[in-house]
């Protein structure tokens, strides 16, 4: 416990712990001193001197060392020369802080003088104007009018693209830097700076791309000024006239806790329309932070090519019917069918359609299948987190171990919390073929060749490495698929969690494994009893109904779509025409997840509450409620509502004993306190009042087993080794592909070789070049890359190459 | 691509050597000089190559850059005269003399004289204020004081310069 | 004004034995030979053979020596300052002299530049660094290279570099030169800048004596105040004492400009008058015009309005104060009854404007908006209530900068305000 230290605010008494800083204490006692360069997720830098207070201290007899006692009793107390920036200094014993005199007042708004004399004052046109810190104290404190000439301000230039997501109005920036420490503290991405000095002072970056940092966004939320606006959201409109809807990020499993703010507009034919996606505080999650792809990728939730009716296969043709006969076409199909409904299901679903889809199958006595391509949920289910666990406060003594995954890619946040992890002392090993961003802070990184993870994991842990991990108080372990498949994954979690087991790493808070999935309800699904197909192929060649919601494996694989193309009967519940839709009998138009409520399931097992931004479009219906629907004709009953299907799932599935919607959308105080009317704390990140959500409880008791290890691909002559890695700006499942706005930086079909293999093939950077994998040919362009492990040749999943696992790839 | 280290081998392996290991970016300063030292300017190439020289990002460079003044992104003269207008050799005439320098070639203070030589800009305090009007002469990789000048030692000083740089173009 | 110049004779002191500006007596003193046969380096060998780091510091301690850097805080204490179990220590030598109407540092280093390098050797030794930094402001090009040369004569002749005098103390010295920021004098700033950054003052504390170059503990001092060290050590404290006053003993230097027929630097005991300065040695205002104000301390002083009170006060660190102004580094402009105040504030306001690193905002907004103000009352285009709104905005950046530099731009303003109103009557 710290020492806690008892101190006077304005005439309110407040006792915090040691350490802490005026600003922060005052916001305890619920007074909002005024900042702008402060942030609480950031150092202190005392630079924009806008919280300034008269700090009172106990005069000390420097004889006794005792405090000097005025006439009655009460200790005597000393004001220092010059006012001090609460921001900046911690509180101490017996402090009185004043920061509600004239004095102090005054000195606020000469501070908001000074900044004004550069102001374009231009509010009225402002995306920050409603939510500006600067307008805020302003209004509260500022001088009326100004003693500035108008014709001497400074002028800058106004809109300056600092990349194609970020613009820069110089003329707003007050240079508080909590854009470039931002950048540099907590991102790691030093790519914005300062330019120049004193009053020329500005923001530059030097990039290419220009600001070239995957959390390039969150500078506008904390930008406390209308300086850095977003290219997405620029505008678009105005704070005060859209709703706040909480939701949770899709696009992978950390599951950042956003807002969708939302705004009937025109160009929506009066509807209501998705203008930005923002962070709401969950300091076990996201903190107050997202990155780019989650915010700025929501456009295909509300693309004009989303499928928006129920469609029959007649004569060749899909045509278009009501739900009525496309339910029917299905019920007929499975009342005459010769046995059994096969739902091959992707963790896009909710908690509540694939438990709903999961019913009617085990009733049409069929079999749910997960459609992924990494392996080892079901262990994740048994010695993943517990209840409590948050990685913010992993610290010394703990250690992260991360295998196969580049984390920066394929879950940002939590590559930016096992930074911080690190900073605070934790040790992070990292096991991966290449070099991925995480090993500038890792204190063991170590390399293997690609299809040698179980040596290498068994070397890992029998070396030092192995001491520090089997040491450590808390271990947790992120596993993920680069170079695997399912069977790679499943042996790499397996081995995993054999560590945890034997050295009493699980079932304790903070402790345990954790997938780096690429949907946001991987997890879910295998919590839910959802497995992978052992041959996926060969399931769906035997399926006499197939329903495949939420995944495009068609689109995916050659292989699979020529098998579902043959398929008996076919059902596609999806939001766009996907290719497995296209080869459909019948095609069922779902719901987003922006459109309707329900709950996913995070990697680290946080079951997390969304809520419906914008009314559904009329003839798109859930998963959960599709499954109820058809269920309804066959005589069997499955709840639709939602709130009663998660009822129902919790009731029937041990590890979510005791949860409900209300559960999950409790909340309690979070620290740093922020968000709330005070924005010029976080900026515009939201408060959380929707629910924090809660993890699963950990079920079972795990044991030990022997890890399968896949054989590897026969050596070809002359061949490289063909290896599926995850990339951020990908086409996750085809659905990010219509944010146009982060179309400069998503990849296409792409191949990274070492320079040396690229040299002796003959090949540059940026030729386009038709590989030979799994005996097709797929156009590609060559990306050279030193990291890249010679005999390797990486291909970024989800651009339309088969990748899923090891395999041999000819030039 | 890697000029600077081409070029100045022995250089950066000495200034390298000033710092602890770990510290390398204490380096950034020196390491401009050094890449101003020829042309009077640092390339955006230059700035590429510190950057991954010292593991720092570009952007880190440029605002080093931006902050100091005897750094620049962008070409003057051969020779920058910066003439001390600053206080004490304000008081010794300096004001006239930027003046009367200026006019002779012709130009603005901050401007560059047309054939490329010449470029005056005045500057803070040069700590010569005992000898006023003064100024110091960057170029040819040096930097020179000339102190207690008049314009008509500043004349035969250019005169000299420009001697100096047409004997080069005349093998 | 141009035969103002020729008036600025080579200053000499009329002195006879110089502490610190020794090269005005022994010609050549910047060769190592002269130098080690004039004594140089006894004071470094004692220390290091015979005393313990300990020991050094008490004797500056003793000696009374103050900062020569602006501050005037007692050296030998801010010595002590440094944490023994935080390891290494720096020692960084502040050559940044950039203060307007400064120019002792930089005779000292081309002049004698090994007393400067002995005395920075000596508080290395006494901190115990094994590294020290010199940090040049980067027009000093030219005294850098003289350094380097000096450095590496002194690691020929065996007096830098590992295991010094047969002794386990091992030290490298290096120059580094900044490049155009005033600011940059400010040690947590110079610190930044000697990191590679941008040189803008820190948060302090942690001061640099704990927290300081790398983040480890760190003695900055000033070149002439260093320059003082091997004259003290091989001396002793009580013959230091010997000059000066009580509270503030020892020699100075006086860099003196301006309207004076003598500018230069002289090296006198601290409590000499300004009259003996500006009449007695500098040959007193040309043309025989009258005195009208001193800045003691350079651009950032707080105007004297010239008095014989004034010049009859002695300049030492705590009769300048009761002139209301700072002795500062002793950086001495004489301004005569020609010099006009619109025009002076112009002027250190354009100084100040240009040096301004922008980190916080009353220096920032503060130094650009008094600096446009000045611009337009010099011009002749300023307004009736101009001086009053300059004066406002001047005490609305006081008490609030993060650094001192913010503050040093408003105390020619409040001074001149206040002193002489008349010259801003519209
Ligand atoms: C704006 C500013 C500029 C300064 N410039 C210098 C300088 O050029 N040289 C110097 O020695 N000290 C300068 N100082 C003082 C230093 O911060 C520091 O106090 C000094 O170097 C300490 O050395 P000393 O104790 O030997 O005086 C400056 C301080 C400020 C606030
Ligand atoms: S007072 Fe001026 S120089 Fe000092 S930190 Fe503030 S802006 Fe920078
Ligand atoms: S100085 Fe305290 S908030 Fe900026």
């Amino acid at each position: 416990m710290p020492k806690l230290v008892n101190l006077t605010i304005n005439h309110t008494r407040v006792t915090v712990p040691e350490g802490t800083l005026i600003v922060d204490a005052a916001k305890e006692a619920g007074i909002n001193i005024p900042v702008f360069c402060y942030h609480p997720k950031m150092e202190p830098v005392g630079m924009c001197r806008m919280c300034l207070v008269d700090v009172a201290r106990p005069v000390i007899d420097r004889a006794t060392g005792q405090p000097v006692l005025e006439a009655d009793g009460a200790p005597k107390l000393s004001f220092g020369p010059k006012l001090e920036t609460a921001c900046t200094t911690p509180v101490s014993e017996g402090m009185l802080v004043v920061e509600d005199s004239p004095k102090v007042t005054a000195a606020r708004k000469d501070i908001l003088e000074f900044l004004l004399t550069s102001h374009p004052l231009d509010c009225p046109i402002c995306d920050k104007g409603g939510e500006c810190p600067l307008q805020n104290l302003t209004l509260g404190y500022g001088p009326t009018e100004s003693r500035f000439d108008f014709a001497d301000k400074l002028h800058h230039a106004k809109r300056v693209p600092l990349g194609e997501l970020i613009f820069l109005d110089r003329e707003r920036c007050i240079q508080c830097g909590r854009c470039v420490r931002f950048q540099e503290k907590i991102a790691g991405d030093p790519v914005i700076g300062f330019y120049q000095r004193g009053r020329k002072l500005e923001i530059q970056t030097q990039t290419q791309p220009g600001f070239d940092s995957i959390f390039s966004g969150n500078t506008s939320d904390i930008c406390p000024v209308g300086a850095l606006t977003t290219a997405d959201f620029r505008f678009g409109a105005r704070p005060w006239e859209m709703e706040a809807h909480p939701s949770i990020c899709a696009q992978c499993a950390v599951g950042c806790n956003i807002v969708f703010n939302t705004k009937r507009e025109a160009r929506s034919e009066g509807g209501m329309a998705i203008k930005r996606v923002m962070p709401r505080q969950n300091e076990a999650v996201n903190e107050i932070w997202l990155c780019d792809k989650g915010r700025f990728g929501y456009h295909y939730l509300q693309s004009g090519e989303r499928l928006t009716r129920p469609m029959i296969r007649q004569n060749g043709e899909l045509v278009p019917v009501s739900w009525e006969t496309a339910t029917d076409t299905i019920v007929e199909r499975l009342k005459t069918g010769r046995s059994g409904l096969t739902v091959l299901a992707g963790g896009r679903l909710a908690n509540e359609d694939l438990f709903n889809l999961k019913r009617l199958a085990d009733a049409e006595h069929g079999k749910t299948l997960f459609y992924t391509h990494m392996g080892g949920g079901d262990l994740t289910g048994q010695v993943g987190l517990a209840p409590g666990s948050n990685l913010a406060t992993l610290g010394k003594g703990d250690a992260v171990l991360v295998v196969a995954s580049d984390l920066h890619e394929e879950a940002p946040i939590w590559w930016l919390r096992l930074k911080q992890a690190a900073a605070r002392g934790a040790s992070l090993v990292v096991l991966n073929p290449r070099a991925t961003r995480l090993d500038d802070f890792a204190a063991i990184s170590q390399r293997y060749h690609y299809g040698r993870v179980m040596d290498a994991l068994a070397a890992l842990f029998a070396g030092e490495a192995g001491q520090v991990l089997s040491q450590a108080a808390n271990l947790v372990i992120f596993f993920g698929s680069e170079g695997l498949g399912v069977d790679g994954s499943q042996a790499v979690a397996q081995a995993c969690a054999n560590l945890l087991i034997r050295t009493g790493h699980t079932g304790r808070p903070n402790n345990g494994l954790v997938g780096v999935w690429s949907e946001p309800n991987a997890q879910g699904a295998w919590e839910l009893g959802y497995r992978p197909a052992k041959n996926l192929t060969a399931e769906l060649a035997e399926a006499h109904v197939t329903l495949v919601a939420g995944a495009d494996p068609a689109g995916d694989d050659p292989a699979l779509a020529e098998t579902l193309q043959q398929s008996e009967f076919l059902v596609v519940a999806d939001l766009f025409m996907t290719e497995t839709a296209k080869r459909a009998n019948v095609v069922l138009p779902a719901l987003p997840y922006s459109e309707r409520e329900g709950s996913f399931t995070s990697g680290e097992r946080r079951v997390q509450r969304f809520t419906a931004a914008l009314p559904p479009r009329e003839k798109a219906h859930t998963e959960a409620m599709i499954a109820a629907r058809v269920a309804a004709r066959l005589g069997l009953k499955i709840e639709e509502s939602l709130p009663v299907v998660f009822e129902k799932l919790a009731a029937e599935t041990p590890a979510f004993t005791g949860l409900s919607f209300d559960r999950l959308a409790e909340t309690h105080p979070q620290k740093p306190l922020l968000s709330r009317e005070d924005l010029y704390y976080s900026g515009t990140a939201y408060e959380n009042t929707a629910g924090l959500g809660c993890t699963l409880a950990l079920t079972g008791s795990p044991a030990e087993a022997e890890p399968v290890t896949p054989e590897l691909p026969a050596p070809v002559e002359n061949a490289l080794l063909a290896v599926p890695i995850t990339r951020l700006y990908d086409r996750s499942s085809t659905l990010v592909h219509s944010s146009s706005i982060l179309g400069q930086r998503m990849i296409g079909a792409e191949v990274w070789l070492n320079p040396q293999d690229a040299a002796e093939r003959g090949l540059s950077a940026g030729a386009e070049i038709e590989i030979h994998l799994k005996s097709a040919n797929w156009p590609v362009k060559v990306v050279i890359n030193a990291d890249v492990p010679a005999g390797a040749a990486l291909l970024p999943r989800s651009v339309g190459i088969p990748a899923f696992e090891l395999a041999a790839l000819e030039i | 691509m890697n000029t600077l280290a081409e070029k100045y081998p022995q250089d950066i392996k000495r200034i390298l050597a000033k710092y602890p290991p770990e510290q390398k970016r204490s380096a950034i300063m020196p390491l401009l000089f050094l890449a101003q030292r020829e042309t009077g300017q640092v390339s955006p190439e230059a700035v590429q190559e510190i950057a991954s020289m010292l593991a720092v990002s570009t952007t880190e460079i440029t605002s080093v850059m931006g902050f100091y003044t005897l750094f620049h992104d962008h070409p003057g003269g051969r020779y920058r005269l910066q003439v001390c207008h600053d206080l004490s050799c304000a008081l010794n005439g300096a004001e006239t003399f930027l003046e009367q320098l200026c006019r002779h070639l012709g130009i603005e203070e901050g401007q560059t004289t047309s054939d490329g030589l010449f470029t005056i800009e005045a500057v803070p305090c040069l700590a010569a204020c005992d000898k006023g009007p003064v100024f110091q002469l960057q170029g040819d990789g040096e930097i020179v004081y000339y102190e207690k000048q008049t314009l008509e030692s500043a004349k035969a000083l250019l005169e000299t310069l420009r001697q100096r740089a047409a004997g080069e173009v005349t093998p | 004004m141009s035969d103002m110049a020729m008036l600025n004779s080579g200053a000499e002191n009329p002195v006879d034995e110089m502490v610190l500006l020794r090269h005005r007596n022994i010609p050549d003193i910047d060769q190592l030979s002269v130098y080690l046969s004039n004594g140089g380096f006894a004071a470094f060998e004692k220390a290091v053979r015979e005393w313990a780091p300990a020991k050094v510091t008490e004797e500056v301690k003793a000696s009374g020596l103050r900062g020569r850097g602006g501050a005037g805080f007692p050296t030998g204490m801010k010595w002590s300052f440094l944490p023994d179990k935080i390891w290494p220590h720096y020692v960084v030598a502040n050559a940044d002299e950039s203060e307007p109407g400064t120019f002792k540092d930089r005779e000292i280093m081309e002049k004698n530049p090994y007393q400067f390098l002995e005395g920075l050797m000596i508080a290395a030794y006494a901190v115990q660094a094994g590294t020290a930094y010199i940090y040049l402001r980067g027009e000093f090009w030219p005294v850098a290279q003289k350094l380097d040369a000096c450095i590496a004569e002194l690691e020929r002749a065996g007096l830098l570099g590992s295991n010094l005098l047969g002794s386990s103390y091992s030290l490298r010295l290096y120059t580094h030169l900044g490049a155009g920021a005033y600011v940059c004098g400010e040690e947590s700033a110079l610190l930044e800048s000697l990191e590679g950054k941008m040189g803008q003052p820190r948060l302090r504390p942690p001061f640099p004596a704990v927290a300081g170059l790398y983040n480890k503990p760190t003695l900055i001092n000033n070149v002439e105040t260093l320059t003082n060290l091997p004259p003290i050590i091989k001396n002793g404290a009580a013959w230091y004492r010997g000059f000066g006053t009580e509270k503030s003993p020892g020699v100075k230097i006086f860099s003196l400009s301006g309207r004076v027929k003598r500018p230069g630097n002289y090296e006198l005991p601290l409590g000499a008058t300004f009259r003996h300065l500006i009449y007695d040695l500098g040959g007193g205002i040309p043309g025989g015009r009258p005195i009208k104000a001193i800045m003691p301390a350079g651009a950032s002083s707080s105007l004297i309005k010239a008095s014989d009170v004034a010049l009859d006060t002695a300049m030492d660190y705590e009769a300048v104060a009761t002139l209301g102004s700072t002795l500062g580094s002793a950086s001495v402009i004489v301004l005569d009854d020609t010099v006009n105040m619109k025009w002076l504030l112009q002027k250190t306001l354009a100084f100040f404007r240009h040096e301004s690193c922008g980190k916080c905002t009353p220096c920032r907004e503060g130094t650009y908006w008094m600096s446009l103000i000045a611009d337009r009352m010099a011009s002749g285009k300023g307004r009736s209530d101009d001086a009053a709104l300059l004066g406002s905005v001047a005490g609305q950046i006081k008490g609030k900068c993060l650094c001192p530099l913010g503050e040093f731009s408003l105390t020619a303003v409040q001074t001149a305000l206040s002193l002489f109103p008349e010259d801003f009557a519209a």
